[in-house]
């Protein structure tokens, strides 16, 4: 409209016009690249989906030579370290966030910001070097002293305390979430699986496993989840944190009175987002998974296999059909991450939206 | 943003004794610093590693490992990642080449035609989608549409990191044009400048340092980047500084290889292709924040 009422270009209109179809062309490269994806992807790995149908995904069974595929074992792979690396990043990230956020002086938070910073630069490649060639042969002794102490406890005390933690907690508060899951938890552990704790705790046979995958992962997500939580933390209105310290609150009260109901939504988008993070990156687990096909077990000490380090480290020596199967767990990945990044952004933006509303 | 749903009520409940309240506060305080200590630990780990095993490789014999050829008997011992470096700077190059201009117009289209309509909408959602797209899919996808066709070469991996980076450098860019305050457009405008014309002269250069800043950080990312790479650029041994021809290696694909040899010496090598690499990207991410310092002095 406003191009057209003052149209005093004259023969520059022509070279205006194809400067703003450049910019289209440039901004649908990303619908195409995607819908490429999808559709190539797909198309490559139909020969072994259409033969192997459901069982695809429901089969653990890998046999290249006989031509059988089945991905269950990489997708429990998968899922199992991307937990393992949530559940020790989170509370590190959580923690490193509201540190930099409301407890470092102003001048530190800057040089605090570039450390955690660097270790987002770090290449994958490296960590996985790390990973395989340190501490794979360090941390071993310490899966196994882990063993050795699970096993020793009686099996109820491991449930036992995690439902005391959790009446604990609904004490103090009665309608706290958290609470009422350990409670819940520690009570279906105790009625049903008392041997859980010992067998995820089980025996180590090696220094490569879903749990050295877990914690090299949880470094690497570690930056992502704590840049994006310290955004989210830092949208909490001043006015409610003051007003909370005016009461006569101290620090700790004052984050879970004013800043943690305000970032909750944005804290789990930001969870969910280093989630897809753990469950894509594909080097660091390729090399310090332990490449154990077939496997599925509670083991957190036991080697495995996920879906990216399979295509990398199977990739060299496939043959045709093996190559299409390992286009099929690509797919079977590339549709897993995005699904999470589509729930995690959406999460993000609404918390985002709605604080912002909040403020004005 | 009309939704004025009440605030929850705060659980704030200062009945509890004082003596108390303080001692869980400090407890509180106390895990927030272990959680930075934590964090700290690995860090200073690897680098400890990196440097301490990766220097005794990389310098000895200066500069040797930078220019040998990599052995093509790996238990061997001695120099050579030239032919990594190379293909790293190639790679990455042409990458940087192809994503840049394409994410600044992509985001220029963004913010300066989509604004909020739904199609920009709807770009601006699949871009961020884009960021999450597990780098190894990247690599998958480039070996259909290109390797398979034209074979290993510095520029099969050269087109997996640009898809890489694209999103990243879109979703930058339009971060710094929306800093660009809209009375420079409008005085613009005023001369009687077209649009084109005023984004190009006006509008890019106003945001040019984050710009660049943005771009520079999406640029050390893919340098480290290895699962792309393992489809389309092959494992050359000797050099080769042809883009389109031919197999070549890169660091990180490299460091890969020789992680999982039994060899000491292919993993010494390893190692002093870890501080290159490290070295490498921390020497882009430092020059990426002089242009943010630079642009923090400007405001």
């Amino acid at each position: 409209m406003f191009d057209r009422a003052m149209d005093l270009r004259g023969s520059k209109a022509h070279a205006d016009t194809a400067f703003r179809w450049g910019t289209l062309v440039a901004a649908c490269l990303v619908l195409l690249i995607l819908g490429l994806i999808a559709v190539t992807m797909t198309n490559r790995s139909w020969p072994v989906l259409s033969r192997m149908g459901l069982d695809f995904f429901t089969t653990k069974r890998w046999a290249a030579p006989d031509g059988i595929f089945g991905a269950l074992s990489f997708i429990w792979g998968t899922l199992y370290t991307a937990l393992i690396a949530i559940a020790l990043a989170v509370p590190v990230s959580l923690g490193v966030a509201l540190f930099i956020t409301q407890i470092a002086p102003p001048w530190l938070k800057k040089p605090l910001v570039y450390i955690i910073d660097l270790l987002a630069v770090v290449p994958s490649v490296v960590f996985g070097l790390w990973g395989v060639l340190v501490l794979s042969g360090k941390i071993q002794g310490l899966y196994a002293e882990l063993h050795k102490g699970v096993a020793m406890l009686p099996g109820f005390l491991i449930p036992a305390l995690v439902l005391a933690l959790g009446v604990f907690i609904l004490l103090g508060q009665r309608r706290s979430t958290a609470g009422w899951a350990l409670a819940g938890l520690g009570l279906l552990l105790l009625l049903f699986g008392r041997t859980i704790p010992q067998e995820i705790f089980g025996p180590s046979p090696q220094g490569r496993s879903f749990a050295t995958a877990g914690v090299i992962l949880a470094v690497m997500i570690i930056p992502i989840v704590t840049s994006l939580s310290r955004e989210v933390i830092e949208t909490t209105p001043s006015n409610e944190k003051e007003a909370a310290l005016a009461l006569g609150a101290t620090r700790w009260e004052m984050i879970k009175a004013a800043v943690f109901p305000h970032s909750k939504g944005g804290l789990v988008g930001a969870v969910m987002l280093g989630l897809g993070r753990a469950m894509g990156e594909t080097i660091a687990a390729a090399l310090v998974i332990g490449s154990a096909t077939g496997q599925i077990s509670m083991n957190v000490f036991a080697a495995g296999n996920s879906m990216p380090a399979t295509i990398a480290n199977e990739w060299g020596e496939a043959d045709s059909p093996h190559k299409s199967a390992l286009i099929a767990l690509a797919v079977t990945l590339f549709v897993i991450t995005i699904v999470v990044n589509l729930i995690a952004s959406t999460i993000v933006r609404r918390s985002m939206a709605r604080s912002a509303g909040k403020r004005a | 943003m009309t939704s004025m749903e009440p605030t929850p009520t705060p659980a704030l409940d200062l009945t509890a004794k004082l003596s108390w309240r303080v001692a869980k506060n400090a407890i509180m305080s106390g895990l927030m610093l272990t959680a930075f200590l934590v964090v700290a630990v690995p860090l200073i780990a690897i680098l400890w590693s990196v440097v301490g095993k990766g220097a005794a490789t990389a310098f000895a014999g200066f500069p040797d490992f930078f220019t040998a050829e990599i052995p093509v008997v790996s238990r061997r011992a001695g120099p050579g990642m030239g032919p990594a470096i190379l293909g790293t700077l190639l790679v990455t190059g042409a990458a940087t080449l192809i994503a840049v201009p394409l994410g600044i117009l992509g985001a220029v289209y963004l913010h300066e035609y989509g604004g909020n309509r739904k199609f920009a909408r709807l770009v601006r959602f699949m871009s961020m989608v884009m960021t999450g797209v597990p780098s190894i899919v990247m690599g998958l996808f480039v070996y259909i549409m290109w390797t398979l066709t034209f074979g290993y070469s510095a520029f099969g991996g050269s087109l997996a990191l640009s898809c890489l980076m694209l999103p990243v450098v879109i979703g930058s860019t339009e971060e710094m044009l929306k800093l660009v305050p809209g009375h420079l457009r409008e005085a613009a405008y005023a001369l009687g400048t077209t649009k084109s014309r005023t984004i190009l002269t006006v509008v890019l250069p106003a945001a040019l340092p984050g710009i660049v800043s943005g771009a520079l950080l999406a640029v050390a990312r893919a340098a480290g980047e290895t699962a792309p790479l393992l489809f389309t650029i092959g494992a050359a041994t000797a050099y080769n500084p042809q883009l389109f021809d031919g197999a070549n290696n890169a660091l990180s694909a490299q460091i890969f290889t020789n992680a999982t040899s039994s060899f000491v010496a292919a993993q010494n090598r390893a190692w002093g292709a870890a501080l290159t690499l490290v070295l490498l990207t921390f020497l882009i991410t430092l020059v990426a924040r002089v242009f943010t310092a630079r642009l923090a002095l400007k405001r």
